[in-house]
């Protein structure tokens, strides 16, 4: 190994800039998967309860929509809550009250959350259904578009991973064959003078082995201190943006990316060395 | 020690290198394999080393069919068997006696084994005083030497040198040759593919001669070419 060192670190190289590529894609993968799961569980349904229901009738129709499937949640919103809340919203000089003349034209509400933000629809028509009911709203039509925007988001980001990942493969096979085809000569002695095909490869496995995990520990440290760095920075400015920080994510990838290293290096060592096996 | 029975070997394109090559090679003996180029030397050597597997035929060595030999059998065959080639084949970064205690490694030796070993063969090689050379300071007659040296360090009951002295002139030439006749005299087997008439002519040991991929003249104490 010491009698070829720059293709030696050339291919470490290779390693780690293709592993902090891909790291970069799968944070990126990971944040906006985030925010769009984020964005997503923000929707929920409205049901506006007939005028005039009595308190069983209220109770009864919320063990009704809790029985309905994949409903998380259904909070209870009085028309008096509802009223005090359009009050805030419209601000302190508004004389909201006054104009409605002691009247709240509001009606009480479920506010409706599901598991899986997908079933909104499904579970609004639903709950349509039932009796005392008077309306039921999810943002129709918004709803609809900010799905298929993240159905589009996570398509794109995993095809982003998927053509780093391969392009990572690609890089480290062909510095590891260029690392082969430099010792061919000496393979070849070996095999005449009667070594063992595992004797030839496990240098080279081991080779690919350091040189794989070394790549890979050169991306996680620039990946670990870039990220937390654009993270506060982010954070910062953006205080309400959502962003993966919690270390267990990150030690996750951290992981993952360690284990690729050294896969990528075995993977691309065996099939390099055995091209030259063949004497 | 060496048995070929109606040896083919055909390659791609209807290229015919042997056809039908039967022949024995005793323990003990000097071989010298001529003919011209293209005859089909170097694919001999290649079936004997079993880098090649022949068409047709059957090829025994002490006893045992190579051609029925699973391929991780082979690195055994082979430590029985020193190689050398025209080329010689030496590690340019590595000293002569790295180059020597390499071959000795691959085959698992002990450290202490190669210290004792290597030593042996450099000072039969007569490379006593070259051991911590690199093979671009040696003459090309001195490499030919570090290479029989680390084809002999595993004490191979065969040594098979292709066109051994092609790069080199006669004088050193018969000082390879001679190594090589040294080295029989110990009882290793010795195959020689060469071109160098002078040295078949004035040897007079046994020749094959091989003329399109057949064996045309098969002598004991034997000439380059037909006596006249």
């Amino acid at each position: 190994m010491r009698r070829n060192g720059w293709l030696n670190f050339a291919a470490a190289g290779t390693t780690a800039v293709s592993l902090f590529v891909l790291g970069i894609s799968i944070l990126l993968i990971v944040n906006a998967n985030y925010i769009a799961k984020t964005v997503e569980s923000n929707v929920e349904i409205m049901v506006y309860l007939e005028e005039g229901l009595k308190d069983e009738g209220v109770e009864a129709l919320r063990m009704q929509i809790m029985r309905l499937p994949g409903v998380k949640e259904a909070r209870f919103i009085s028309k008096e809550e509802a009223l005090a809340s359009l009050e805030r919203q419209m601000g302190k000089g508004s004389q909201l009250r006054e104009s409605l003349g002691g009247t709240n034209p509001l009606p009480d509400a479920y506010k409706v959350r599901t598991v899986e933000p997908r079933q909104v629809v499904s579970t609004a028509a639903a709950i349509n259904r039932l009796a005392g009911v008077e309306k039921v709203r999810y943002g129709q039509g918004v709803v609809e578009k900010l799905f298929r925007l993240t159905y589009w988001v996570r398509a794109v980001s995993f095809g982003v991973m998927g053509f780093f990942g391969l392009c990572a493969v690609f890089l480290i096979a062909t510095t590891i064959r260029l690392t082969m085809y430099a010792r061919r000569r000496e393979i070849s002695i070996m095999k005449y003078v009667g070594a063992t095909d595992w004797f030839v490869r496990w240098p080279f496995l081991l080779e690919g082995i350091i040189l794989g995990g070394g790549g890979a520990l050169a991306a996680i440290g620039v990946l670990y201190f870039s990220y937390s760095f654009l993270a506060a920075k982010i954070q910062a400015a953006l205080a309400f943006f959502p962003l993966v920080n919690e270390r267990s994510v990150l030690l996750q990838l951290f992981e993952g990316l360690l284990t690729a290293g050294v896969g990528l290096g075995v993977i691309g060592s065996y099939i390099s060395v055995h091209r030259y096996l063949r004497v | 020690m060496i048995q070929l029975y109606n040896v083919s070997k055909f390659y791609p394109k209807g290229i015919k290198a042997l056809s039908g090559v039967t022949l024995q090679i005793e323990k003990g003996e000097f071989v010298f394999i001529v003919g011209p180029s293209g005859a089909g030397k170097s694919t001999l050597i290649k079936l004997i080393f079993r880098e090649e597997l022949p068409t047709k035929g059957q090829i025994y060595i002490k006893g045992r069919s190579i051609v029925r030999m699973k391929p991780r059998e082979v690195p055994y065959l082979r430590r029985q068997i020193g190689i050398v080639f025209q080329d010689f084949r030496l590690l340019p970064d590595r000293t002569v006696f790295e180059n020597v205690a390499f071959a000795m490694q691959v085959v698992g030796a002990g450290r202490a084994e190669i210290k004792r070993r290597v030593p042996e063969v450099l000072r039969l090689a007569g490379l006593t005083d070259r051991t911590q050379m690199y093979p671009r300071q040696l003459s090309g007659g001195e490499q030919q030497r570090v290479a029989i040296a680390r084809a002999l360090v595993n004490k191979p009951v065969l040594l098979i040198a292709d066109e051994p002295t092609g790069n080199l002139d006669l004088d050193t030439s018969w000082e390879i040759i001679n190594c090589l006749q040294e080295i029989n005299q110990r009882g290793t087997t010795v195959l020689i593919a060469t071109h160098a008439r002078e040295i078949v002519d004035t040897l007079r040991q046994r020749v094959i001669a091989l003329d399109r991929g057949k064996v045309v003249r098969d002598e004991y104490r034997g000439a380059y070419a037909h006596a006249t």
